[in-house]
C-alpha cells in the first residue's frame, strides 16, 4: 500500500513538471481561493446529530437488534451428525452399526497402526498432552524440530514449518505473503481453507475455470496488458497462483507442468495445497510434484495437512527457507496459536517412517483406487467424478432434480442404504452460503489401503444397488 | 505476541487495531499511564491501601477490583526512545555495510531463476527483524524437551553468527523453573489421572480422526466433552473445536456479517481480530477495558446507525477477553454486562486465559465476579492453558450451539479433535469440578490464587513496575528498554529460570516487558527462588523503576477510537 502511494506521488511530481504555465497559475489561484475560503469565515457545519439527549434515549429505546442467531422453526430441526463410537479406523461403528469405513481420509491406514500409536504413547509419557504455549514462548519441543526436519527431508525441500491445525495452514500461509493490492489467481474449485486465506489476505482475487489453463492464461495476459499501462505499479504488485494438487471438491489433479510453464512465462509464484495428494501421489508419496516429475523448487510453497495420509493432526508448509522462514513471524496460525501437542508430532514422525520404509503402499493405494473406480462406472443415475487414481472421489447425480435439497435427500438415501449394509459413506458437506462456487451435492468415496478387494467390490455393488433402489424409486414416486 | 515486525505486522499495524497503540507510544508523557480511568478515583500500588471500586460502580462489583498501571517514569521513557534511536541508526549503518558487501549478508535469498519476479518481500519491511529482532532472537522459540510443568528442560543452543542460525550442543539445561507456560492449573503432566486416561484412549483410538465433525469424525467422545463443558460453564450447550485460534476466527463470521457492528477491545488477541475481519462486519475499537469509551461507541452506533445509509445496525457484538495476556488485566465484566443489557448488544467473551484460572471453582471470569453465565451470550475459551490440552470451545444457549453445529466453518471443513486430547480435557475438567471424588482440582485453584497474590505482592515490594489485576495469574513486569529485553531473558535463563519477554509490536513501543505466568504447580520454594533471581537481575539491570506513585487520574477524551470497514 505504502509503495503504491509513493508511486502516485512520483507521478504527481512528474505531472507538475510537465504542466503548462497557465495551468499552474490557474491552480495556484484556486489554491489561494480555497485558503481564503478556509480562513475568511467559519461555517457552522451541520452537526452529525443535533438530537437532544431525550431523542437519543428514545432511539436507543426503540432499537431492536436481530436475534443473535436466526430462529429455527420447529419443523426444520438442525441436522443430526452421525455418531461414531470408537475409532474412525477401517472398521467403524456409526450410529451403533459396525461398517467398513469409506468416508474418512485415512488413506494409508495409519490411524490405527500399532507403531504409530506406540510412538504417540511414548511421547505422551514424556511430554504430557498439551504444550501450554505458542511456539515462541516455550511451546517449541524437540519433537517439533525433528518433525519439521523430517518433513523437509521427505519432501526434499530446504525447510518445513508445522501448524497445529490443518485448516489453519494454508489459510495462514496465503495472507503471510499476499497482501492488499496483490493479485491472486485461484482455481474455482479451490477448497474452503484457501478461500478463507484469500479473504484474510484482502488481495485482489481472480478466479479461473477449474483446471482450465487457457482461462488462466487469458487472465494472465489481461494482467500483462494492465502492467504495460502501469509499469510502476506492476513492479510492486506480487502475483500468485493458488492451486490444489488433488482437488478435494472434484477429485481432479492440477496440470502442474503447464502451471510451471505459465509461472515462468508470466512471473507468477505458485502456492500449492497438497492436503489430499501428499502421501498419495508419486512413487514415494511426495505428492503432485513427484507425480508429474516437476522440480519441487519450481513451486514456491507447498502446504498440506497431516490429518489425511499421516492420520495425525495439524499441517505443514514446505519450500525454500527464503519463503518458509517468513511464516515464523508472519503466519498468524503459527505465531498466535498453541503449538501442536508433541504426541501428535511424534505420531506424524512415525507415520513418515512407515511411508519412507515401504513405498509399496502408494502403489497399492493407486491399484485400489483404480479398482473401485472402474467397478463404479456405468451406474445409472450416478456419475463418478474424479481421477481414477484419486483416493477421494465423488458420486454425483447424473441428473439433478432441480432442487439441491431434494438431491441431498436422495444421496442421503443412498448413504443410509449402504450404511445399513455395513458400508459407511458420507456426503461431501459444504456451507452452501459461504462457498464461492458451490460444488454440486455428492457422495465422497474414500479409498484406503486397508480395504480388501472384496470390500471394494461389495461397496461398488451396494452403491449400484442403492442407486437403483433409491433413484428409480423416486422417479416412480414423482 | 512475539517481537516481530515483518511485512505483515507492519501492514497489520497500518490497518489493524494495534496501530493507534503504537502511535500513542510515540508521545512519552501519554504512554504507560492509566489504562482504565473510568470511574477511578485513586489507585494504589499497595493492596493494603486499596480503595475499593465497589463504591464507585453502583454496587456492580461484589469484590474489590484492583488494577494497576503505574505511569512510565519520564526518564525511562526518554532513555527507551534513545535506545530505539541508536538501534535504528546502527541498523541503517549495517544495512549500508551489507549493501556494500562490507558485512556478510545472512539473509536467505531468492532463487536465481526468480530474481526478476516481483520481490516477495519489500526490503524495508525486514529492517526491524534484521537489525533489532535478530540481536535478541535467542530469547524466543527456545526448544524444550520435557513436560512444560513447573520445571522444564531447555535444549542448550549456541549461535556463532549472531543469532542467524542456532546450533544445538546436545546438552540440556535441566530443571529450569518455568515461568513462561500457560500451565495455570498444572495439568501439563505426563503421569497421573489425565495422562493415564489419555494413554488408554491413544491405544484405543489412535491419535487422528481423518474426517470432519459433519462427515465421519463426530465421535461419541466429542459429544461427551461438549456436554461436560456445558455443565462446567453452566450454559445450555457447548461445542468444541480443534484449535483455540480457529475457534475465534472461524466462528465469529458465522454469528455476524455485513450490516452488523463489532465493538472490539483494542488489545484483543489476533484471533478475535481476524475473526472480526473475516466476518465482513464493521469493526470499531474501544480503549482497553474502558467502559466510557465502550458506552460512547454503543450510544453513537445506535443513535447514528450505519454510516452513510443510517440504517439501524442489525446487531452489535462486543468482543472482550477475560484476562488480557499481555496486560494481565481482567475485564470489567459487571460493567460490560450492564452496558450490553442497556444497549441490547451481544457479548462475546474470550476466556482463553481466565477459564480455570479465575473464580473459586475455576469457572472463569464470570464466576470471579459472581455473575450469571446466561448474561454472556457467547462464552468462548480454550483448552490449551488450564486444561493442559489443545483446542477451544464455545458455550451458550441451545439455539446458538445448534446454529453453530450447522454453520460453523470448523465443523464442516476442519478435522475434528484428536481423541487423546479430548480425553485429557474430560479428565482434567472433571478433576476441576471435583467429579473424580477428590479435592485435587479445588486445591489447585486455591494454590494458583495464593501463588498469584504472593508473587505479585513480592514483586511490588521489590520495587518493580508490574501491570494488571491483583488476581490475575499473568504478571507483566515492565522492562521498557529494548536492550533489557534480551538481557533479562538471558540473565534469567543463566539462573535457571525460564521467562517470556515481549516487545514491540506485541506491546507499545516503549512498554517492553517480561511476563510471568503462575501455575498451581509452582511450590513456594520455586517461587521464592524465582523471586530471588528476579530481584538479583532486577538490580543488575536496574529494573526496579517503581516509585510507588499513585496513578494520576486522567480523564482524557478518547478521540483515538476508530473504525475499520470491510470493503
Amino acid at each position: 500500500m505504502a509503495s503504491g502511494q509513493q508511486w502516485v506521488l512520483v507521478e504527481m511530481v512528474q505531472a507538475f513538471y510537465e504542466a503548462p504555465a497557465y495551468h499552474l497559475i490557474l491552480e495556484g489561484f484556486l489554491i489561494l481561493w480555497i485558503v481564503r475560503l478556509l480562513f475568511s469565515k467559519t461555517y457552522k457545519l451541520q452537526e452529525r446529530s443535533d438530537l437532544t439527549e431525550k431523542e437519543k434515549e428514545e432511539l436507543i429505546e426503540d432499537w431492536q437488534p436481530e436475534p443473535l442467531v436466526p430462529l429455527v422453526s420447529k419443523d426444520h430441526p438442525p441436522p443430526k451428525y452421525d455418531v461414531v463410537s470408537g475409532p474412525t479406523s477401517h472398521k467403524i461403528i456409526v450410529n451403533g452399526k459396525e461398517c467398513i469405513n469409506f468416508a474418512s481420509f485415512n488413506f494409508l491406514g495409519l490411524l490405527d497402526n500399532e507403531r504409530v500409536k506406540n510412538q504417540a504413547l511414548t511421547s505422551l509419557r514424556k511430554y504430557g498432552v498439551g504444550t501450554c504455549g505458542p511456539r515462541g514462548f516455550y511451546g517449541t519441543f524437540d519433537v517439533h524440530l525433528e518433525l519439521e526436519e523430517r518433513l523437509a527431508k521427505f519432501m526434499r525441500t530446504e525447510e518445513a514449518i508445522i501448524y497445529s491445525y490443518g485448516f489453519a495452514t494454508i489459510a495462514s500461509a496465503i495472507p503471510a505473503y499476499s497482501k492488499r493490492g496483490d493479485i491472486v489467481f485461484v482455481d474455482e474449485a479451490a477448497c474452503f481453507s484457501i478461500q478463507k486465506g484469500l479473504q484474510a489476505s484482502r488481495s485482489n482475487i481472480k478466479y479461473f475455470k477449474h483446471n482450465d489453463m487457457d482461462d488462466l492464461e487469458r487472465l494472465l495476459k489481461e494482467l500483462e496488458t494492465e502492467d504495460q499501462e502501469n509499469p510502476r505499479k506492476a513492479r510492486v504488485t506480487r502475483r500468485f497462483i493458488v492451486v490444489e494438487g488433488l482437488y478435494i471438491n472434484t477429485g481432479d489433479i492440477c496440470p502442474l507442468p503447464e502451471l510451471v510453464q505459465l509461472k515462468y512465462k508470466y512471473k507468477v509464484r505458485i502456492l500449492l495445497e497438497e492436503s489430499l495428494s501428499f502421501g498419495v501421489l508419486g512413487e514415494h508419496g511426495r505428492g503432485v510434484t513427484e507425480h508429474f516429475g516437476v522440480n519441487i523448487d519450481d513451486i514456491d510453497l507447498i502446504s498440506a495437512n497431516m490429518e489425511n495420509s499421516l492420520a495425525s493432526i495439524g499441517g505443514f508448509c514446505c519450500g525454500r527457507s527464503f519463503v518458509i522462514d517468513h511464516q515464523r513471524l508472519s503466519g498468524q496460525g503459527y505465531c498466535f496459536s498453541a503449538s501442536l501437542p508433541p504426541m501428535l508430532a511424534a505420531a506424524a514422525i512415525e507415520a513418515l517412517n512407515i511411508m519412507e520404509e515401504d513405498i509399496d503402499i502408494f502403489r497399492l493405494l493407486r491399484d485400489k483406487c483404480k479398482h473401485i473406480h472402474s467397478a463404479l462406472q456405468g451406474i445409472s443415475g450416478l456419475e463418478v467424478v474424479g481421477e481414477s487414481i484419486s483416493p477421494a472421489f465423488h458420486l454425483q447425480l447424473e441428473k439433478s432434480t432441480g432442487s439441491r435439497e431434494l438431491d441431498v435427500k436422495l444421496l442421503r438415501g443412498i448413504i443410509d442404504y449402504c450404511m445399513n449394509r455395513q458400508i459407511a459413506l458420507t456426503q461431501a458437506h459444504y456451507l452452501d452460503k459461504e462457498e464461492r462456487f458451490l460444488p454440486p451435492p455428492s457422495i465422497r468415496v474414500v479409498v484406503t489401503i486397508e480395504q480388501t478387494e472384496e470390500e471394494l467390490e461389495k461397496a461398488a455393488s451396494l452403491i449400484k444397488e442403492a442407486a437403483q433402489h433409491i433413484l428409480q424409486h423416486t422417479v416412480l414416486g414423482h | 505476541m512475539l517481537i516481530r515486525m515483518t511485512e505483515s505486522s507492519v501492514k497489520k499495524l497500518s490497518n489493524g487495531d494495534r496501530c493507534y497503540r503504537t502511535s500513542n507510544g510515540v508521545k512519552p508523557g501519554k504512554n504507560g499511564c492509566v489504562k482504565n480511568h473510568y470511574l477511578h478515583q485513586k489507585q494504589h500500588c499497595y493492596p493494603e491501601e486499596k480503595i475499593y471500586h465497589v463504591a464507585h460502580n453502583g454496587g456492580l462489583y461484589k469484590r474489590p477490583f484492583n488494577e494497576v498501571f503505574e505511569e512510565t517514569p519520564m526518564l525511562v521513557a526518554v532513555l527507551t526512545y534513545m535506545g530505539y534511536g541508536i538501534l535504528t541508526l546502527f541498523g541503517y549503518l549495517r544495512d549500508f555495510m551489507r549493501d556494500w558487501k562490507i558485512e556478510k549478508c545472512q539473509n536467505a535469498t531468492e532463487r536465481e531463476e526468480q530474481k526478476d519476479f516481483v520481490p516477495l518481500y519489500q526490503d524495508f519491511e525486514n529492517f526491524y527483524t534484521r537489525n533489532l529482532y535478530m540481536r535478541i532472537r535467542d530469547s524466543w522459540n527456545r526448544p524444550i524437551c520435557s513436560v512444560p510443568g513447573a520445571k522444564f528442560d531447555v535444549m542448550d543452543r549456541v549461535s556463532y553468527d549472531y543469532n542467524w542460525t542456532f546450533k544445538y550442543t546436545g546438552k540440556v539445561v535441566k530443571d529450569v523453573i518455568n515461568m513462561g507456560s500457560y500451565n495455570y492449573l498444572g495439568f501439563a503432566e505426563n503421569h497421573g489421572l489425565c495422562a493415564d486416561a489419555a494413554a488408554d484412549v491413544t491405544m484405543k483410538y489412535g491419535v487422528g480422526v481423518s474426517s470432519t465433525r459433519r462427515e465421519m469424525g463426530n465421535l461419541a467422545k466429542h459429544e461427551e466433552l461438549e456436554k461436560l463443558v456445558a455443565r462446567f460453564l453452566g450454559v445450555e450447550a457447548a461445542m468444541a473445536f480443534g484449535m483455540g485460534f480457529a475457534t475465534n476466527s472461524m466462528n465469529i463470521p458465522a454469528l455476524v456479517g455485513k450490516g452488523c457492528l463489532i465493538l472490539s477491545d483494542e488489545l484483543n488477541h489476533a484471533s478475535l481480530v481476524l475473526g472480526a475481519r473475516l466476518s465482513g462486519a464493521t469493526i470499531r475499537v474501544f480503549k482497553h477495558n474502558n467502559m466510557q469509551s465502550l458506552e460512547k461507541l454503543l450510544r453513537d452506533a445506535i443513535v447514528h446507525g450505519q454510516p452513510r445509509t443510517h440504517r439501524p445496525w442489525k446487531k452489535i457484538l462486543i468482543l472482550v477477553e477475560g484476562i488480557y495476556s499481555m496486560e494481565g488485566s481482567i475485564i470489567r465484566l459487571p460493567e460490560v454486562i450492564a452496558l450490553k443489557k442497556k444497549y441490547k448488544a451481544f457479548l462475546y467473551l474470550d476466556e482463553a486465559h481466565s477459564i480455570g484460572a479465575l473464580g473459586p471453582s475455576g469457572k472463569g471470569v464470570v464466576e470471579y465476579f459472581g455473575l450469571d453465565p446466561k448474561d454472556v451470550d457467547i462464552m468462548m475459551g480454550t483448552f490449551t492453558k488450564s486444561f493442559g490440552a489443545a483446542g477451544g470451545y464455545i458455550g451458550g444457549k441451545k439455539e446458538l450451539i445448534d446454529y453453530l453445529f450447522t454453520h460453523s466453518h470448523s465443523a464442516v471443513y476442519a478435522t475434528s479433535m484428536s481423541p487423546p486430547v479430548v480425553e485429557q480435557i474430560i479428565t482434567s475438567m472433571k478433576c476441576i469440578m471435583g467429579e473424580d471424588g477428590t479435592t485435587f482440582g479445588r486445591d489447585r485453584i486455591q494454590q494458583l490464587a495464593e501463588n498469584t497474590r504472593y508473587f505479585r505482592r513480592k514483586l511490588q515490594e521489590m520495587g518493580f513496575i508490574i501491570y494488571g489485576n491483583n488476581d490475575s495469574p499473568v504478571v507483566p513486569l515492565m522492562l521498557y528498554m529494548p536492550a533489557k529485553i534480551g538481557a533479562f531473558g538471558r540473565e534469567m535463563l543463566k539462573r535457571n529460570i525460564g521467562v517470556v519477554v515481549v516487545g514491540f509490536p506485541a506491546t507499545p513501543i516503549i512498554e517492553s516487558r517480561a511476563r510471568f505466568c503462575l501455575s498451581a504447580a509452582h511450590t513456594k520454594e520455586m517461587l521464592d527462588t524465582a523471586l530471588r533471581m528476579i530481584s538479583e537481575v532486577g538490580d543488575l539491570l536496574q529494573l526496579k523503576y517503581s516509585r510507588h506513585l499513585l496513578v494520576p487520574l486522567l480523564d482524557r477524551p478518547f478521540e483515538t477510537t476508530y473504525e475499520e470497514n470491510e470493503e
